[in-house]
């Protein structure tokens, strides 16, 4: 034990290069991972995209055979939302969640490890199916019977196991940042002083335990038909393919909020950041959240209103759906109260906020169109309904989230990124994503249904849907940019060294370095308001105006030690978990278990090595003890 | 009531809600189009649209107009060091803005709930055609159940649908095997086709369809391989010209003359095609036979016919095949049995006759002449 003033981290030191990161339990590096991982599948899922757009670039062309077509399209939902904006969001949650209600790590950083590796393990299960015979091909809502179609076929099988899987994996995580959340919160950091961006992960957390079970049940159905012959949902034998619809979406519409909330609750960090002003109504901002979470769980069948569900039913699920429009307008009538009256700062992350909140109207007002019952059986399944998810979920929760990356970037890596190349990078996104998902819009009222390999001519369809594939390409340009002012700025070093603080922020993160030590915090902050740092930095003066407190410029943060708790000796000795490589082993045998699911019979001897390799890492996990030298 | 709008102003209504402008000139509506209705049950959709978008259209002009106007306004300018006033909310404009929300979306669900009432009526009385819909991978079967012959038979079509103008009629649908969803959007919104349950949905068309210009419509729910191939052709007619349309397609058509080139084509057709196409013909001593499987599947106490393939009792009376896909001609007809796979996309390989299931036609190595003859035989089939 130390009595320095600089605070002792107790840990092993660890390994170091890949088994260091192999073996993390870092939350930091854990989010690190999450958003490599995203972002590598973000440009494959963008790849299939860009093929399946060349293929729709004219009326019956043939770049695309209808099976190959029919993989991408699915590989495409199929990865843009498990394994790319699901884990983007799992990255900022894990990163910034402890930090924003100042904690030194997750609840359990162990079980936070295995969720990553489980995620990642179970997007490789999913895509080592193209060289297997064919990816699954059913579109990622898998709709039975035609999942269970061709049972001789596996790939929708790797369909069931890898989204069962990936579902495992949520679920830890969502255990994981609730119990943080619970439990791990500063002194002083009450539930309605914590962020949005952190009240939105728990909110995400709570969507995703309780809507999870629902899918994992269909799924399991799924598999049971497809290798068993389980007949749930086989009418002939009484079985109700419509269960699985059901099964599904009680899962499916909670997911929509799953990928949009936490790109709403950086949104609401960014904007009164760069506005200069708190965010306006937070309690609203934050009920209204919870609100869209709980009314999420009632709306599932707007998916099926052309299923065959009798008028009522359908009425209720209507205007259940126009009712959740109500929280989502007081979402942006809010941030537009926050930035009125502000002094609005216009770099990258504010712009890609800002324009989160224009794409995200449209689609917000398009999902409104769908709630017209009579309406939505015209565009149910066209390019309309395209359009509409995709300005809510690339519109909207892709400018949400690559805000939050030019907005947190220093505090990863010391150093912002290029604001030129940014720029070019935002514009370029903005006019080629509205000129690709615009015309769907067109596309879809004039009759053109998606998951079509080809279209014929004479139907009018020929321009709208080069001008999108026009536009696809564009949205690669845009990322190329992207990706290219990451490298520059991070890997070539090129970028502008900034200190704790570069955006004159008002939440904890911005008061540790930049990049963060491995305890996050040398003491446990002590808050005493909403936007703490920004009230460390700045009084109000009679008009209530920010007045900035010359003494604790610069980023100096107070720590109240009279009510830190506990004698001194506590907070300088910092107890960080060991490196483990357990969850890697428990999760690889969780997917090499999978796997062996994927060819029965013989994939039998793959679920017995599996199970074993799991029970060992298990075991091992719980026998680990807690810090190897002390 | 909007009955004879312009393209134009479609186009112009539309481009308010994406910012397109400048590529507006490039668009129609064309023939598949919701927005152009020929039946009172599509337009009353419309019409639910149009309120639906324009309310829609002027709240986002509204909001992107106050976001502009906000961040304009609001720019940090450079040399003014004031800071902003550190404003927290106000509870008027909270509940100022969802009264207004409520407000708009009360107007909205008013129509929603009576417009859906009405669609989800089933018609029924005498003057109600009832027509029997089988959705298979990847074309329709049509069973007109109130149109029997003399002998019992009643009218068998596929993928290509024929009414008379201004009639009630009703589709009572089921599937063969996977969920598809039948679709013609200018008549009306579209309705799964379920395996196991029936569904309803009725057709009004207003305007007989000139000849060989039926109304296309489509496939809506992802079925598989050809999902983009299984199309729907809706023919309507005079309140006349359907009754002979009904009366010609409930007669048989003609056994070929001996030693002829149907004749020959008959030979290969009754051993080969035959173990899934019906057809109903009639020979010189006016004896009606059916050839080929008559299937059926039970759904929701309805028979549906389940056929393998479509009925050809008079294809050439149709202007398209494979599901509306291709046009009906020597040329198509020829490559189609020659090699279906290399037309349209399709699985026959896992067909499996003994349990119904059926995934496309297969390639049954006819060699040249062979085909020739059967389309010859095909040609007289009207």
């Amino acid at each position: 034990m130390t009595t320095t003033a600089e605070p002792q981290v107790i840990r092993s030191p660890g390994p170091r290069g890949i088994w260091g990161w192999i073996t993390t339990v870092d939350h930091k590096r854990i989010g690190l991972l999450y958003g490599v991982s995203a972002g590598v599948f973000f440009f494959i899922g963008g790849l299939e995209a860009l093929l399946v757009r060349t293929q729709l670039f004219g009326p019956n062309l043939e770049v695309l055979s209808a099976d190959a077509y029919n993989q991408l399209f699915t590989m495409h939902g199929l990865t843009m939302v498990f394994l790319v904006v699901m884990p983007i969001a799992a990255a900022f949650t894990n990163y910034f969640l402890p930090i924003l209600i100042g904690a030194r790590d997750v609840a359990f950083p162990r079980l936070n490890a295995f969720s990553y590796w489980l995620f990642l393990f179970s997007g490789l299960l999913i895509y080592s199916s193209f060289v297997m015979g064919g990816s699954p091909d059913g579109a990622w809502v898998g709709y039975a019977p035609l999942s269970t179609q061709l049972t001789e076929v596996v790939r929708m099988d790797y369909w069931t196991i890898g989204l069962q899987l990936l579902g495992v994996a949520s679920i830890a995580a969502s255990a994981n940042f609730i119990a943080t959340v619970f439990t791990m919160r500063a002194p002083g950091m009450t539930m309605l002083r914590m962020p949005v961006f952190a009240w939105m992960s728990l909110v995400v957390a709570f969507l995703l335990i309780f809507s999870l079970p629902s899918v994992a049940i269909g799924l399991f159905q799924l598999f049971l038909d497809r290798n068993f012959g389980g007949l749930f949902y086989a009418a002939a034998a009484g079985g109700d393919p419509l269960l699985w619809q059901h099964l599904f979406w009680i899962f499916g519409h909670p997911e929509v909020y799953v990928l949009i909330l936490p790109a709403m609750g950086i949104v609401s960090e960014v904007l009164p950041t760069f506005a200069r002003k708190p965010l306006f109504g937070y309690p609203f901002v934050v009920f209204s959240g919870a609100a869209i979470g709980f009314i999420g769980f009632g709306v599932w069948s707007h998916h099926m209103f052309t299923s065959g569900m009798g008028p009522l039913a359908e009425a209720g699920f209507g205007v259940a759906t126009m009712i959740i429009a109500v929280p989502t307008g007081v979402k942006i009538f809010n941030w537009i109260g926050t930035i009125w009256g502000g002094k609005i700062t216009f770099n990258t992350p504010m712009l890609f906020s800002v324009a989160f909140i224009a794409m995200f109207v449209i689609g917000g007002l398009s999902g409104v169109t769908h709630a017209v019952v009579p309406s939505d059986t015209q565009q149910h399944d066209t390019y309309y309904v395209v359009a509409h998810f995709h300005y809510v979920l690339f519109g909207g929760a892709i400018f949400g989230y690559v805000s939050g990356v030019y907005y947190w970037f220093p505090k990863w890596t010391g150093r912002v990124l290029n604001e030129t190349l940014g720029k070019i990078h935002f514009w370029l996104a903005l006019i080629g994503f509205n000129l690709t998902f615009g015309p769907m819009h067109i596309l879809g009222l004039n009759g053109m249904p998606r998951r079509t390999y080809r279209y014929p001519e004479g139907l009018g369809w020929a321009n709208w849907n080069s001008v999108a594939t026009i536009g696809a390409y564009l949205i690669l340009v845009a990322f190329l940019v992207f990706v290219w002012n990451i490298v520059r700025t991070h890997f070539l070093a090129k970028g502008e060294r900034v200190g704790n603080d570069p955006w004159d922020g008002r939440t904890l993160e911005w008061t540790i370095p930049s990049p963060p030590p491995v305890h996050n915090f040398d003491e446990v902050p002590v808050v005493h308001a909403l936007d703490d740092f920004w009230h460390q930095k700045y009084a109000e003066d009679e008009e209530g105006r920010a007045v900035r407190m010359p003494a604790l410029a610069g980023g100096a943060v107070t720590v109240d030690k009279a009510t830190g708790g506990g004698d001194e000796g506590e907070h300088l000795d910092i107890h960080m978990p060991s490196p483990s490589y357990y969850p890697v082993l428990s999760s690889l045998g969780l997917v090499i278990l999978g796997a062996g699911l994927i060819y029965l019979p013989w994939g039998f001897i793959a679920v017995g090595v599996g199970t074993a390799v799991t029970m060992w890492g298990l075991f091992g996990w719980s026998l680990e003890p807690i810090t190897k030298e002390h | 009531m909007h009955l004879h709008r312009r393209n134009r102003n479609r186009v112009t209504r539309l481009l308010l809600g994406v910012p397109l402008a400048a590529v507006a000139a490039c668009s129609g509506s064309g023939p598949q189009s919701a927005l152009e209705p020929g039946g009172p049950i599509a337009r009353d959709i419309d019409n639910l649209w149009d309120l639906v978008f324009w309310m829609a259209t002027g709240v986002a002009i509204f909001v992107s107009a106050l976001l502009v106007w906000v961040i304009w306004r609001y720019r940090a300018r450079p040399g003014d060091d004031r800071e902003p006033r550190q404003v927290h909310g106000s509870s008027f404009i909270e509940v100022g803005g969802v009264v207004f929300s409520v407000v708009l979306l009360a107007i909205i669900s008013v129509p929603t709930v009576r417009g859906l009432l009405d669609v989800r009526q089933i018609p029924t009385g005498p003057d109600v055609i009832q027509i029997q819909v089988t959705g298979h991978q990847w074309w329709w079967e049509f069973e007109y159940v109130d149109e029997v012959a003399g002998d019992g038979r009643t009218l068998i079509t596929a993928n290509e649908l024929h009414i008379p103008e201004d009639r009630t009629v009703n589709l009572t649908m089921t599937s063969a095997d996977v969920i598809h969803s039948f679709w013609v959007p200018t008549v009306n919104g579209k309705r799964d086709v379920v395996p196991g349950r029936t569904t309803n949905l009725t057709l009004i068309a207003d305007d007989p369809t000139p000849p060989g210009q039926p109304i296309p419509g489509q496939c809506a729910e992802f079925c598989g391989l050809a999902h983009a191939d299984m199309r729907i052709k809706l023919h309507v007619h005079t309140a006349a010209d359907y009754e002979t349309w009904v009366d010609s397609q409930l007669a048989p058509s003609p056994t070929p003359v001996e030693d002829t080139v149907e004749a020959a084509g008959w030979e290969t057709f009754n051993a080969v095609c035959t173990t899934c196409h019906q057809v109903t013909l009639e020979d010189a001593d006016g004896e009606i036979v059916t050839y080929g499987p008559e299937r059926h599947i039970a759904a929701d106490g309805f028979e549906f016919r389940s056929s393998f393939g479509p009925n050809l009792t008079h294809l050439y009376s149709r202007g398209t095949f494979g599901s509306g896909t291709f046009t009906l001609d020597r040329d198509h007809l020829s490559q189609w049995i020659d090699n279906p796979q290399a037309l349209k996309p399709m699985n026959p390989d896992a067909n499996d006759l003994a349990t119904g299931r059926v995934l496309g036609m297969p390639d049954l190595g006819l060699t040249v002449d062979e085909i020739a003859e059967v389309v010859s035989l095909l040609e007289t089939w009207r």
